[in-house]
């Protein structure tokens, strides 16, 4: 059953063909086997059998009509998980129990869902690997010796490993889309708005974006129409008229105008993802889609201009942590501030420090204009290079990511090699675009390659409709456990 | 272009991050906050004379509601999570001698 998609699987719940704790014991028997080798997982929600007979309860009643009710879920470590430990993988919040639920948590939970437990993250989702969890590394489920990407890993690696039928991840600068890139599976990060931020913990909160991760486009598209909604308690919720996401589900690309920015196949691209991105490109074309490589333009300058912000807004919401209201706590120091300052550098890891110091640094006085000034002009302009591009154009196509997922270890030592992954990833966040990506092959180490699709604001249906249309054409992916045997 | 953080930086930075730095750790923050801003400084090449700065994507305007209460009490799950906490309040070191 764990390789059939959410939606067949809601599907089969729906028609009493399986039960809700039936779904639940296949996901937590494939978890049992996986978790051991890959540690996708911080916690487990170790209510979830009461909860699958509630559910199973509710639907015998009628109760549910989302198509989703009764599918297992994982969350990611960040998203506030009512009385279910939410750690953001970091030491600060070992603790930490939310007394509510993330508006996103709470559209899933009233649709039915069932939640499996939270899963292992960049710490405070800074980290493109999953590898400064302060809980250790999650493994690639294509290759042990490799990370899943980040930061929302582990959500991609369940997903891909079968202990959950889909997930939930944050996206910043890529961390929905590189994951779900490296671990073969299918991740959406929606337009800036869609998806409330009430309950995420924040990092960069311009730039910060729930959205779904799963095994195909249809289900992502699903999961989208569940968790997106208008929302009081974020103020930068927008409200949108249409939200049927799944009504792009379409194969018809015909006269669609698809946009490949030259500059993204250029220098820094592993040559078989370079190859398979054009060979998607192709594909489109054939089915009619009208595609044109053009230069996009400021590609270089993103990268500077989104560590910046994401920095500077990070010293900002982490500021919160102050060993006061929750969260841990030195146990030697002198007086107020040593106990800020104690608990903070105890409570912190390398790579959070490391970006409150930039960002404290780029909003100080004398540099501010320098640095964080600069950089949302420079957000000014990228965001008119792409609306330039969507006079053209109805997708933006290129990679996800410059490579496949690298070895452990490889990135943690030069951090600025690191960043760069997201070049093609975080300017959309920069731009408040939506953008999914969706596997389009292997390297010669077998290991996944994701082609990504980006349009412009508000239009998820095009980028479902684009993502979908290349998912039937490309034909079936077989994700690692659905080679192996599966007891 | 090679950009230099002293010590004294180092410290200023430190006390507005509120983190308390061991020297190795001020070492490397300085190293690595001078490796990120020579790659910053790649902002420098662009003209944005005359840019607005872009702070939000779409047009923020104040939101407001009534301010009427619509969720219960939660004060004593709040206070769980607190490091320490005495009579319903969250206990911190002594502030005022």
């Amino acid at each position: 059953m764990i390789e059939q998609t959410a939606l067949q699987i809601g599907q089969k719940i729906k028609q009493k063909e399986i039960s809700v704790m039936e779904a639940v014991e296949a996901s937590l028997m494939q978890l049992r086997k996986s978790e051991p080798k890959l540690h996708a997982y911080v916690t487990e929600n170790d209510k979830i059998a009461e909860r699958a007979l509630k559910i199973q309860e509710g639907i015998t009643m009628g109760r549910y009509d989302s198509p989703l009710a009764g599918v297992p879920v994982a969350v990611k470590d960040n998203i506030c998980t009512k009385d279910l430990r939410t750690t953001c993988s970091s030491r600060m919040l070992a603790d930490f129990m939310p007394v509510y639920d993330a508006q996103a948590v709470e559209n899933l939970k009233r649709a039915g869902a069932v939640i499996i437990g939270k899963t292992n993250m960049d710490e405070f989702a800074m980290g493109s690997t999953t590898e400064t969890s302060s809980y250790g590394v999650t493994k690639n489920p294509w290759d042990e010796t490799r990370v899943p990407g980040g930061s929302s890993g582990g959500s991609a690696a369940a997903v891909a490993a079968g202990s959950a039928a889909y997930a939930l991840g944050s996206d910043t600068g890529g961390s929905i889309r590189q994951p779900s890139s490296f671990c073969g599976v299918v991740g959406i990060k929606p337009t800036y708005g869609t998806v409330s931020r009430y309950g995420l913990i924040a990092y960069g909160s311009s730039l910060d974006q729930i959205g779904p991760i799963a095994k195909d486009v249809a289900d992502c598209a699903a999961v989208l129409e569940v968790i997106a909604s208008y929302d009081q308690k974020d103020s930068t919720s927008v409200k949108r008229d249409d939200m049927r996401f799944t009504d792009g589900l379409s194969e018809d690309v015909r006269g669609m105008k698809i946009g490949v920015p030259i500059e993204y196949l250029e220098e820094g691209l592993q040559e078989d993802v370079r190859e398979s991105v054009v060979k998607a490109a192709a594909m489109l074309e054939q089915a009619g889609a009208v595609v044109e490589y053009f230069e996009l333009g400021m590609t270089e300058y993103v990268i500077p201009a989104y560590y910046v912000i994401a920095s500077a807004e990070a010293s900002s919401n982490l500021a919160r942590f102050d060993g006061v209201k929750y969260g841990y706590r030195a146990v030697n120091y002198e007086g107020l501030h040593g106990m800020y300052k104690k608990s903070r550098s105890e409570g912190f890891g390398a790579e959070v420090k490391r970006r409150i110091m930039l960002g404290s640094f780029v909003l100080s006085s004398g540099y501010y204009d320098a640095y964080y000034l600069k950089a949302l002009k420079t957000k000014k302009l990228i965001k008119k290079s792409f609306n330039d591009a969507f006079e053209h154009y109805d997708l933006i196509l290129g990679p996800t990511a410059p490579s496949t997922a690298p070895r452990l270890g490889e990135s943690l030592e030069c951090p600025l090699q690191m960043y760069l992954g997201d070049i093609y990833t975080a300017a959309t966040n920069l731009a408040g675009l939506p953008a999914i990506s969706v596997p389009c092959g292997v390297d010669k180490y077998n290991l996944p390659i994701g082609v990504q699709f980006t349009g412009d604001c508000f239009q998820e249906k095009k980028i479902i409709r684009g993502a979908y249309a290349f998912e039937k054409m490309r034909g079936t992916w077989e994700l690692p456990f659905m080679k192996k045997e599966v007891c | 272009m090679s950009n230099r953080l002293d010590k004294e930086m180092i410290e200023h930075v430190s006390i507005l991050a509120k983190l308390d730095l061991t020297e190795t750790e001020q070492i490397q923050a300085g190293a690595d906050i001078e490796q990120m801003l020579d790659y910053i400084d790649k902002l420098k090449e662009l003209d944005t004379a005359g840019i607005e700065p872009m702070p939000h994507i779409f047009l923020v305007r104040n939101v407001f509601r009534e301010d009427e209460v619509v969720n219960a009490d939660a004060s004593e799950a709040m206070l769980r999570n607190a490091p320490n906490q005495s009579d319903g309040q969250y206990q911190v070191p002594k502030t005022v001698e």
